[in-house]
């Protein structure tokens, strides 16, 4: 009997190994004459255990992990096969808690399926959002987003449905649908495991949204930082399009909608919407004046939605399901459920998707299980390079849009990057700065120049020079950039450096008085 | 070939002319095309050389400084060939947390060359800023390869099953 056996292909788990462990696995069927069929999934997102080897059983699919290509001989020899017992034995894989506490919506089906089969997409409940919409006008997909309460994933978090309705509502014969995945921020990976472990998602969540705006092509714009998941979105797109989930008649409903990936080439602002258009429309990623929205005229002059990865992902659950099912998840303003990333100096790595209201407590040391190395949790970056560091003191913040603004925080992408108790606050205040400095577009001198001014400063006080009368610069500064600044890069940076001097003025050489009357 | 290469002048291959044209007449008239187009340059010459620049110009009806602010303007840009082999290690705060800055010193003492160099046996060392492992940091990339959990053991490891033939 043929034996299903999965070893992901997500980049993660190619980058600590499954390639080999595959082939492992393949030679020593062959060797034993047993009859497999390899089926390459996405990740699970449990990545401290990758390479994690599922095999299905009759007791459903039973997981092994982490496992290196010299533990393929023992495993077989404990009738792996067959889920038997092994030191790397798991059990079942829905049973491991780390997975079957958290509320899969966006990401049921990663590490379930295979990524670019669209039958195996259909028999996990692909396809029947969009089959939905084509029933639908664009009107009432419009307003089954906003009664979603699906808000940007990206970092922004402003309401999707608000944004397609513009689009709809703006005269034109030409519109365009744009997804961000220009996912820079440090922490963040979630865009990347829907690209490599669930593209037709994405592909069905974009489709959904020209039908409702009337556009007929779209563009991903993807990091060029990440080749796993361009190679295995420009197979989805082209098994989509045989398959007739994209091009001139989707499913036979006359509609037409065509789709390309667009290769990004390593510069960061690109991730800010009107960069990514310049970029997309063959120029330097120059953050552009707003208004005019891009909603209104953005790629190449034309009403363009522009949604991140997750955002799209998420749509179409909601034209499955229904936006009531949706937005029964979550807290407050925050609708739904976040798949957030635990990152850096942690135990248990990976993504965890939840509803909103989850405290970071919860997700560091219930999920996470603490530090990586052992030493206690001191600081928390959320949202990427432009969230602020969360001490301990606020580990109880829901996480939820509106409770991390009040903090001076922000939830972001759902990145969450944890640091131990040897990190040197005032160094990562200074590569904030110097992170800019070097990712600046140039347009505006806050973020140009005062970037670099930053790195100088913060270097005065680690030296120990005029400590006083720096700090006053530095927050003068920082004062400067957040509010003339053109976007969010130099308008941002000067969260996590004043955070970083807020909690731990000690790391720049100042008693914690002195930093707070500053 | 690749000394005249190095020096950036106008002498070049006929491979290279082919290769050149052949992206330009894939990519030129799509509409925004001048990205793909100098991936395409790259992907095939391995660098951007500055012959190709008027030429680019030329077949979109820009200005040769437009092309030249996109070549600059975007790190993955090379205008001059790399190594051998290219060696990317990433220096954002999730790998930070894991070790990230001491990985880096390891490889600079390790490869006697400094990031944005490329040592005397052909290894070039470049930041990146997020490979999108970041549970499994510190992480790197080689020839397009992505490792996680890179230990300066790993890394030693990883560079010398990088010379096998």
């Amino acid at each position: 009997m043929t034996v299903t056996v999965y070893v992901p292909r997500d980049a993660a788990a190619l980058s600590v190994g499954a390639e080999e462990v595959a082939v492992a696995i393949t030679r020593e069927a062959a060797k034993r004459g047993e009859q497999i069929r390899l089926v390459r999934n996405g990740s699970r997102g449990l990545l401290w255990l990758e390479p994690l080897v599922e095999v299905a059983t009759s007791a459903g699919r039973i997981a092994y992990g982490p496992v290196t290509p010299e533990d393929i001989p023992g495993l077989f020899d404990a009738e792996l096969l067959r889920g038997g017992a092994h030191a790397l034995h798991l059990g079942p894989t829905e049973e491991i808690p780390y997975l079957k506490r958290q509320e899969r919506l966006t990401f049921a089906r990663v590490g379930v399926t295979d990524p670019i089969s669209t039958a195996d997409y259909e028999a996990h409940g692909g396809w029947r959002g969009l089959r939905n919409a084509l029933a639908l006008s664009g009107a009432e997909i419009v307003e089954a987003m906003v009664q979603s309460g699906l808000r940007g994933r990206g970092g922004a978090a402003f309401p999707a449905g608000i944004k397609w309705r513009t689009v709809l509502n703006t005269a034109g014969e030409i519109k365009y649908v744009v997804c961000n995945a220009d996912e820079g921020d440090s922490g963040t990976f979630s865009d990347r495991m829907i690209m490599e472990g669930d593209p037709f998602v994405l592909i069905e969540g974009m489709t959904i949204s020209a039908i409702a705006v009337g556009a007929k092509s779209g563009y991903v714009y993807l990091r060029s930082e990440y080749p796993d998941a361009e190679r295995t979105f420009e197979a989805a797109i082209s098994a989509a399009q045989r398959a007739g989930y994209l091009g001139d008649d989707i499913l036979g409903s006359g509609r037409a909608f065509h789709l390309e990936l667009r290769r990004g080439a390593g510069a960061y602002i690109c991730g800010e919407e009107t960069a990514m258009l310049e970029s997309l429309e063959g120029k330097r990623g120059m953050v552009r004046f707003k208004p005019p929205l891009p909603a209104i005229e953005g790629l190449f002059g034309k009403p363009t939605v522009i949604n991140n990865v997750i955002t799209f992902a998420s749509v179409p659950i909601i034209l499955d399901k229904g936006a009531k099912y949706y937005a029964d998840y979550g807290m407050g303003r925050s609708r739904g459920t976040l798949p957030f990333q635990l990152a850096g100096n942690i135990k248990h790595g990976g993504l965890v998707e939840k509803a909103f209201g989850i405290t970071l407590r919860e997700l560091l040391y219930d999920y996470g299980g603490g530090s990586a190395s052992g030493r206690p949790i001191r600081a928390v970056q959320v949202g990427g390079p432009l969230g602020a560091y969360l001490p301990e003191s606020q580990f109880d913040t829901p996480l939820d849009y509106e409770a991390f603004a009040a903090i001076g925080g922000m939830v972001g992408h759902g990145g969450v990057v944890v640091f131990d108790d040897t990190v040197d606050m005032a160094q990562m205040a200074r590569y904030a700065m110097e992170f800019c400095a070097i990712e600046s577009c140039g347009k505006c001198t806050p973020c140009r120049i005062g970037s670099t001014r930053g790195v100088e400063v913060i270097d005065r006080m680690r030296q120990g020079e005029r400590r006083e009368a720096n700090i006053e610069l530095l927050r003068d500064l920082c004062e400067t950039m957040l509010h003339g600044s053109l976007c969010a890069l130099g308008g941002m940076t000067p969260f996590p450096v004043r955070s970083a001097l807020e909690h731990f003025p000690e790391d720049f050489g100042v008693p914690r008085k002195a930093a707070k009357a500053a | 070939m690749k000394g005249e290469a190095m020096t950036g002048g106008s002498s070049h291959s006929a491979h290279d002319e082919v290769a050149a044209e052949e992206a330009i007449a894939l990519h030129a008239a799509r509409p925004g095309g001048l990205l793909p187009l100098l991936h395409a340059i790259q992907d095939r010459l391995g660098y951007v050389p500055p012959w190709v620049l008027p030429r680019v110009a030329e077949a979109l009806n820009i200005s040769r400084a437009e092309v030249h602010g996109m070549v600059t303007f975007y790190h993955d840009f090379r205008t001059s060939p790399a190594g051998r082999h290219v060696v990317k290690l990433c220096r954002a705060e999730a790998c930070q947390s894991m070790g990230a800055d001491a990985l880096a010193r390891h490889a600079e003492n390790r490869l006697r060359t400094q990031f944005h160099h490329t040592s005397a046996d052909g290894i070039t060392l470049e930041p990146v800023y997020c490979l999108g492992d970041c549970a499994c940091s510190p992480a790197m990339m080689i020839d397009g390869r992505l490792y996680g959990r890179v230990t300066p053991e790993r890394f030693d490891h990883l560079l010398k099953s990088m010379e096998k033939p």
